[in-house]
């Protein structure tokens, strides 16, 4: 299990530097510069700025010198916003964006996994009619109409919540996570309904029932887990959606995060603050699907066996 | 001998798209105290069903009992509500499955889940029970209980996973043991085993065994008495010796031909022709005439009662009654009659001792 975590590790790192890579190069093909905006600058002045962030020097050069600072952790310097180190700009906004993720992924989740379970053990009734409906303008309806929607009736039309902003601690966080959880909630009911109905048909259900088993003891004890194998492989993904989710979101309710900081950041060509943000949401995904294969070994005993062998 | 459970006019439907399947169609059996029960007969001929029935295993929505009832110490399995049921499940009813491959869970410690019957149904704490559990396991034959007692099942053979869903079903000392065809999914040396611990577990225990296959040289090996079935019923039914030596209907006859045998020396195996009836429109008169070279015209009308044939031996034909032709029966199987004493070929001379 050691080696199996340590080559995970090392394999992170190369997916990270290939990351990096490809994000510089590609960056250094988009039209427009930094200081494109600057408009009010003659032509002595832009090169005096290009010169001070180093981007006069040629490409190779650019992404050697990047690349060095990166392994020691510095994200370079924003254009934008003057002085400000990368680094900096994203440690002040992890927090909103860490609580929204979070909440809406925690929440999403449950509640998904409960509605897939309530599907499955009342198949073809209200419920599962119910919970199907949910699930498709889940998947369907993407989070920025909930956004709008939430924040027209619950903030504007009936002042439960703040519109934006975040300001009201925790009620801020409320509707924008609402917001972004339909899409985990809607995968995760789909995937629980799907695998809860197959497992319980399985020879090892009837044979729970033959030994005296309740309902609840079969759906919980023994089909529950099972359920939960496949819906553990696609929390990766989920996650994925989440990040994209939330730089929308994020804009919409005008919440200091870093999907709002990385969308600005690409309205002025924020060279430093693009890559940075690119980078940190690699990293985050990166990670989520490293917990969740581990996560895979936890509840499925057949996998973890597997990887302790490799 | 005390009849331990009684099925009475057994009819069930199943509630499909196409229409009612009409799954079991009156049956009737009684299983008498330590025992066991060998019940034979094609796929799709009501066996399994018939078993599950009993223990109430059927899907509810779909499937409805349509007349009789199931006397299990008394009470109507059919009439019980499920809480009830479920104290009997596992308790006084146990079963095993065909593969041993599915039938336990993948996530669970094998522990865990020869444990669950016992503190399901036991008041013992649950220290107790494990120890019944690793005694159990090691009755059933797996080496090293105390330490495999934690391992997941896909780390067992699976003989070994047959044998733990054996001492799963034994947790609470069970007076009925369904096996719907423990061996089937297994290897002809694995088979063996099994069977020699489900013979020797009978002897322990002292429980009445129902015993599902189709493979008539396990029910030689294992049973006292054997139902046959056929399109949802019951048409044969008898002692061991009675229904492999003195076979009275023309099912029984063709299942018997078409097993492997070591004193016939025909090229070829006999097979019964056609295919088994369609439950959704079952025939009217005896199931199997379609596909019965001794058919008579009634077969076509009528569905035939039970005759006796001896205190023990009953069979569903027509060639019984009084006023049916003598038919003579498949070579292979007079060579059998021959050697029983009381059927009509029999040679006192020829018999085997």
């Amino acid at each position: 299990m050691v080696k199996y975590i340590g080559k995970r590790i090392i394999y992170m790192f190369i997916t990270m530097f290939l990351i990096a890579t490809a994000t510089f190069f590609l960056m250094q093909t988009l039209p427009g510069s930094p200081i494109a905006s600057y408009s009010k600058l003659n032509d002595t002045q832009k090169a005096i700025v290009e010169k001070k962030y180093g981007i006069d020097k040629p490409t190779p050069v650019q992404y050697a010198i990047y690349m060095k600072n990166l392994a020691k952790g510095d994200l370079g310097t924003s254009f934008a916003f003057k002085g400000k180190s990368v680094n900096d700009l994203l440690a002040s906004r992890i927090k909103p964006s860490f609580i929204l993720g979070a909440q809406a992924m925690v929440f999403g989740t449950i509640i998904g996994i409960l509605l897939g379970m309530l599907a499955a053990l009342r198949q073809n009734t209200f419920w599962d009619y119910g919970s199907t409906f949910l699930a498709i303008l889940g998947t369907s309806i993407p989070s920025f109409v909930f956004a709008a929607l939430l924040q027209y009736y619950v903030a504007s039309q009936w002042h439960l919540l703040p519109v934006g902003l975040w300001n009201d601690g925790w009620k801020s966080s409320i509707l924008p996570s609402l917001a972004l959880a339909m899409g985990p909630l809607a995968l995760s009911a789909r995937f629980i309904r799907t695998e809860m109905i197959e497992v319980m048909s399985s020879d090892y259900i009837t044979l729970a029932k033959a030994k005296g088993a309740n309902k609840f003891e079969i759906a919980f004890k023994h089909a529950f887990r099972n359920a939960l194998i496949p819906l553990v492989t696609v929390l990766g993904p989920v996650a994925a959606g989440l990040v994209t989710g939330s730089l929308v979101v994020e804009k919409i309710f005008a919440i200091p995060g870093i999907g709002e900081q990385f969308v600005s950041s690409i309205m002025v060509n924020d060279f430093a603050t693009i890559m940075g943000t690119t980078l940190f949401f690699s990293a985050f995904l990166i990670v989520v699907i490293f917990i969740v294969d581990i996560l895979y070994g936890v509840i499925d005993p057949r996998i973890r066996l597997a990887g302790g062998k490799s | 001998m005390t009849k331990i459970l009684q099925v009475k006019d057994l009819e069930l439907s199943f509630h499909t798209f196409a229409g009612e399947v009409k799954a079991i169609r009156g049956v009737n059996f009684d299983l008498n105290k330590g025992e066991t029960l060998a019940i034979v007969g094609e796929s799709g001929s009501g066996k399994s069903v018939t078993t599950k029935s009993i223990m109430r295993l059927l899907p509810e929505s779909s499937s409805e009992f349509k007349n009789g009832e199931i006397l299990f110490n008394g009470k109507d399995l059919t009439k019980l509500p499920e809480q009830e049921m479920q104290k009997i499940r596992g308790k006084d009813i146990s079963m095993i499955f065909q593969d041993p491959m599915t039938s336990l869970n993948p996530t669970m410690t094998i522990g865990k889940q020869v444990m669950e019957p016992i503190l399901k149904h036991q008041k013992v704490s649950k220290a107790k029970a494990r120890k019944v559990a690793i005694e159990l396991l090691a009755m059933v034959g797996i080496p090293n209980a105390e330490n495999r007692y934690k391992m997941y099942p896909h780390q067992f053979s699976g003989g070994q996973r047959q044998r733990i869903v054996i001492a799963t079903a034994l947790a609470c000392n069970p007076q009925i043991l369904i096996a719907d065809e423990p061996t089937t999914a297994l290897d002809v040396t694995i088979q063996a085993q099994i069977l020699e611990l489900m013979k020797d577990i009978q002897k322990k225990i002292d429980t009445s065994i129902i015993f599902i296959t189709h493979d008539l040289g396990v029910v030689a090996n294992v049973a006292d008495r054997v139902a046959v079935m056929y399109g949802g019923k019951i048409v044969e039914i008898g002692t061991v010796d009675e229904i492999f030596y003195n076979p009275q209907h023309p099912y029984t006859w063709g299942l018997l031909s078409s097993m492997p045998s070591m004193d016939v020396n025909e090229e070829k195996l006999y097979a019964i022709p056609g295919t088994p009836p369609d439950l959704l429109f079952p025939p009217k008169g005896d199931a199997f005439a379609l596909r019965s070279e001794y058919a008579l015209q009634i077969d076509m009308e009528e569905p035939p009662p039970f005759f006796q044939v001896s205190e023990t031996h009953y069979a569903a034909t027509w060639l019984l009654h009084p006023q049916a032709p003598q038919v003579e029966p498949p070579a292979a199987i007079i060579e059998r009659m021959r050697t029983f004493p009381g059927s009509r070929y029999y040679e006192a001379t020829g018999g085997r001792a």
